[in-house]
Order: structure tokens, then sequence, then C-alpha cells
């Protein structure tokens, strides 16, 4: 039932995570844990992804790799106001944040 | 990405807090990388999965401790995705990058209609939540 997840995250980089936290919420999870375990889904499949991009050469790891700890300081941040939000306001927010950004994307295309 | 100003450390923290959250930060790396600072789409992807390996990390670290995760569907989901890895791996060889980049922004669409229109099933349950 991953496979949808593993197709998105390495075609587009991403993504894998908005795809299966539905796909946990049928397996009778709730919004709040179908979120936290959509992460724990798509680290291993992110981790193959990249590996599988490093070999065709789209990454630059050295120019980079100042990323790795903003992210890691921004995930602590993330999943400590994770249990104390209440996530819908956001949702709505960023899905009229992505649905925005769809359209600007196609226009330039 | 030649030199790192404010912006593009902003850029990284806001997709990694929102990343965390499994709501789809990588999307905003993406979209900053590619529509501000003019990354080609398949190079920004591959900058957004190197982004996500720490965040997801130290977001599965702490959700673990709060007792959030569900190993018994996390292994069955995870062995299906790897499938799904290896498949779109195969495609990834044959789609233009132009293709890529309108199934991203269809993608993009697309979940957050879903996302915006799933307000009832989403309401019931916090009452559900609530109500135990």
């Amino acid at each position: 039932m991953g496979v949808p997840v593993g197709v998105i995250n390495i075609l587009l980089g991403a993504g894998g995570g908005i795809l299966a936290v539905p796909i946990l919420k049928k397996c009778g999870l709730d919004q709040k844990e179908a979120q936290a375990n959509a992460v724990a889904v798509i680290l291993p499949l992110t981790f193959v992804s990249f590996l599988l991009y490093a070999r065709g050469q789209y990454v630059y790891f050295a120019e980079n790799a100042w990323i790795l700890p903003l992210s890691a300081f921004g995930a602590i941040l993330g999943a400590t106001i994770f249990k104390k939000l209440s996530p819908r306001f956001l949702r709505k927010l960023f899905a009229i944040f992505m649905i925005w950004a769809g359209v600007r994307m196609l226009w330039k295309l | 990405m030649e030199a790192v100003n404010l912006w593009d450390a902003l850029a990284v923290i806001a997709s990694a807090i929102v990343g965390s959250m499994g709501l789809g930060g990588g999307s905003v790396l993406i979209l900053y990388l590619t529509l501000v600072k003019g990354t080609p789409q398949l190079r920004a992807q591959g900058i957004n999965l190197l982004f996500f390996l720490p965040c997801a990390v130290t977001a599965v670290c702490m959700y673990q401790k709060q007792g959030l995760l569900r190993w018994d569907i996390l292994w069955r989901m995870t062995v299906g995705g790897l499938l799904g890895v290896l498949l779109g791996q195969m495609l990834l060889r044959q789609i233009e990058t132009k293709a890529i980049t309108a199934l991203f922004a269809g993608f993009l669409i697309v979940a957050g209609v879903i996302t915006l229109f799933s307000k009832q099933e989403s309401t019931e349950q916090e009452n559900a939540e609530k109500g135990k």
C-alpha cells in the first residue's frame, strides 16, 4: 500500500508524506498520528531516493551541506509545537499555499 | 545556491517545520529553489531529498518519544514504498524534466484541494478524540 508514496517521492523529490497521510488515516490512525507516521514512512524512502539521485548527479552535496543543521533545527521546532498545536488551521493555510504554488508553476511552464 | 543568505536559511527552517509535521515541507523548499532561486527542477528535488534526511531523523526520534509511531503499520508501508521508489526510478529516466515540473504542479494542486476539503472528516475525528 505504500507503492504510490514511493513513486511520488522519487519522481517529485517530495510529496510522499502528503500522500502517506490519507493512506495512514485509512489504516485507522487519527490525523496527528497519521502526520507523524508519514514522516517515519518517507524517511527510508527519501534516503533511497537520495542515493539514486546522487548516482544520477542531481545532487551537489558539498555546496548544500549547510542545509543539514538548519533542517534538524527546524524539525526540533516543528516536532515540539506539533503536540500542542491543532494542525487543522495550519493544514488549511498550507493547502491554499500549495494550490497557489501549483497554479503559478504551471503558469510559468 | 552560491551565496547563502538569510532568506535561504529561513526557507530551510520553515520547510523543516512544515516537513517535520508531515505536511509536505519538501514542496516549500522546492518551490523556493525553483521559483525564487531559479534552480533547475531535478536539482531542486535532489537538494530537497538531502534536506529532508536530518529533518525526518530528528522528527521521527521526537515522535517516537511522544509515543506517536505505529511500527506495525510503518513496516508494511515502507516495504511497499521502497518498491514504489524503484518503480519511480525507472519512470524518472523516461520522463522529460518539463513533464516532471507539470506533474509536480498538478500534484500540489490536487493535494491542496484534497487537504482543503477534508475538513468534515478531520473535525469528526478530532471530536471523536475528545470524546474518548
